[in-house]
């Protein structure tokens, strides 16, 4: 029956249960704000910070071992860096906020990967990576819940500003003096679900749930709302299946996760009833008649 | 009495000055276009008074009022058309200043919004999505945030830049009504025949004032040839007052 072949596995065996917890927990903090990234057209600045967490997490690892907190605050600690450092660099000189964040994050990215290859082995590289999301133990989970939730309150209080900053941000400041502030808090929000996300699916794969969803519901739905309500659910039922597909056919979870994501994003791209290919075609027939 | 009060005011980016000393004053209650070349600083100057952009030399007054009471509608361009916010949430910021990130709009301001919506023409669009809107549409949209704004001092950038005559002659009229509520409305303009039409004063600027007062003494052929020049001189490599940087 298929509803064994869905539930089996997940009544069976604690870690599948727990995997699952952490990647909703994952989908509900990362998506909406994925959302937002990519209707201020910076999906790519989600995966430059992404890379830029690296070496904290790395650093972390180097002095106290696969530690969830030294981890963790490493992580945030980088990533904040290279926000604020290439944030200084666009402001103070000529360069763009594109070509800065990129300098900024390749540089953190080699730092990342020597410290982990020259202290650490292949496998530890593995997990900072990729995730061990099939081996979440409590204090794990109860920090992927808690960035989430802090996420989900910190992204509803901040909605108002950031939609004006995003669709009107002259007559944004015109009005009000919290534009920076918005900002800032929008990068804070996209680097701490980046560092929840690492301990899952690793660092290359967190960046995937945050803006693949995110993509994929543009097609589906018209308001802001609307479309972090598909986003979330695209993003929690492609971690369904994925995790399901990881269980039966022993693949990696956190490509097999993404990858479902990545399917779903094709479907989307073809059927999506908002500017998807067919309803382009189908329109642009009509218009011929 | 004085609405605004340029003293010596240079604005720029990256240290380069787009505008160059301004030493003039808006009176109060005036209807005002600024005109000038492509480059000549005009928008640079609504957002010096706006307070986006700090003088770098000199200062800016404001007359008997505060920054609250200044009313901005931002360049078209400036606008993310694709962002998909609804005609009513985007105008209801019109009342940013009362409601801020977290208020709730009353049912009072409710109807407000929609009053603000029919006055520019637009209701029944209000749950429409920005991007499915023409230029004119949009325009509107904008304007009606700004009566909503209700504010003493009311800049307006390129308000008629690419819209239909039929919209243009409205909002016009929105213009005028200001005026006669005894407003003072700032608009960079680039049609000179609306301007001698319809805006009483010209602020002419090539960077730095070329002239200012009544519409007819300062849309002369003369003064819009120095403009040009004026504003030729300065797009070759940054200079401060016509000494090159190195």
């Amino acid at each position: 029956m298929i509803w064994d072949t869905i539930f089996q596995p997940f009544a069976e065996f604690g870690f599948m249960r727990r995997a699952l917890l952490g990647c909703i927990a994952i989908s509900v903090g990362a998506t909406p704000v994925g959302t937002f990234l990519m209707l201020r057209r910076m999906s790519l600045t989600g995966d430059a910070m992404a890379h830029a967490i690296l070496p904290g997490a790395a650093v972390g690892f180097l002095v106290f071992g696969l530690s969830l907190i030294p981890m963790t605050i490493g992580g945030l600690t980088a990533g904040l860096l290279v926000a604020l450092l290439s944030g200084f660099v666009t402001r103070m000189t000529i360069l763009r906020e594109d070509a800065s964040l990129a300098a900024f994050y390749l540089i953190s990215l080699a730092i990342g990967v020597l410290i982990v290859s020259t202290r650490g082995s292949n496998v530890d590289l593995m997990h900072v990576l990729f995730g061990t999301v099939l081996a979440l133990d409590d204090a794990t989970l109860i920090l992927l819940c808690s960035i989430s939730s802090f996420s989900l309150v910190t992204l509803s209080l901040l909605f108002r500003p950031l939609v004006l900053e995003c669709a009107d941000p002259q007559f944004f400041r015109s009005v009000s003096g919290l534009s920076a502030l918005t900002h800032f808090t929008f990068l804070l929000l996209v680097v701490l679900n980046l560092v929840g996300g690492f301990h899952a699916i690793g660092t290359l794969m967190a960046v995937g749930v945050m803006i693949l969803p995110a993509t994929s519901a543009r097609f589906w739905a018209i308001s802001i709302g609307g479309m972090i309500a598909t986003a979330v659910a695209i993003a929690m039922i492609s971690s369904l299946i994925g995790l399901l597909l990881s269980f039966y056919y022993s693949l990696p979870s956190g490509p097999a996760i993404i990858l479902v994501n990545g399917i779903v994003y094709g479907l989307s791209v073809f059927l999506g009833p908002i500017g998807g290919l067919l309803t382009q075609t189908i329109n642009q027939q009509q218009l011929k008649i | 009495m004085h609405a605004l009060r340029f003293n010596n005011l240079t604005l720029g980016y990256d240290h380069q000055p787009a505008i160059h000393r301004l030493d003039t004053e808006i009176a109060a209650g005036s209807l005002t276009a600024v005109v000038g070349p492509n480059g000549a600083g005009k928008s640079t100057l609504l957002k010096g008074v706006i307070g986006t952009l700090v003088p770098m030399e000199g200062s800016l007054g404001l007359g008997s009022f505060s920054r609250e009471n200044i009313a901005y509608l931002p360049q078209q361009s400036d606008i993310d058309r694709s962002f998909p916010i609804t005609v009513i949430d985007l105008v209801a910021m019109g009342l940013w200043r009362e409601i801020g990130p977290f208020g709730w709009l009353s049912a009072a301001q409710q109807s407000l919004v929609e009053k603000a919506i029919a006055a520019v023409g637009l209701s029944g669009f209000e749950s429409r999505i920005i991007g499915a809107l023409s230029g004119g549409q949009m325009q509107r949209v904008l304007f009606a945030r700004l009566l909503l704004q209700d504010a003493q001092l009311v800049l307006l950038d390129e308000p008629f830049n690419a819209i239909d005559t039929r919209t243009m002659t409205d909002l016009l009229k929105i213009i005028t009504r200001w005026h006669g509520e005894g407003r003072t409305i700032l608009a960079v303009m680039h049609n000179h025949d609306t301007v001698r039409t319809h805006f009483p004063q010209t602020l002419m600027i090539a960077r730095e004032l070329v002239a200012h007062g009544p519409t007819e003494s300062v849309l002369t052929a003369e003064n819009q040839f120095r403009a040009r020049q004026m504003c030729e001189a300065c797009a070759g490599p940054p200079h401060v007052c016509g000494r090159s940087v190195a």
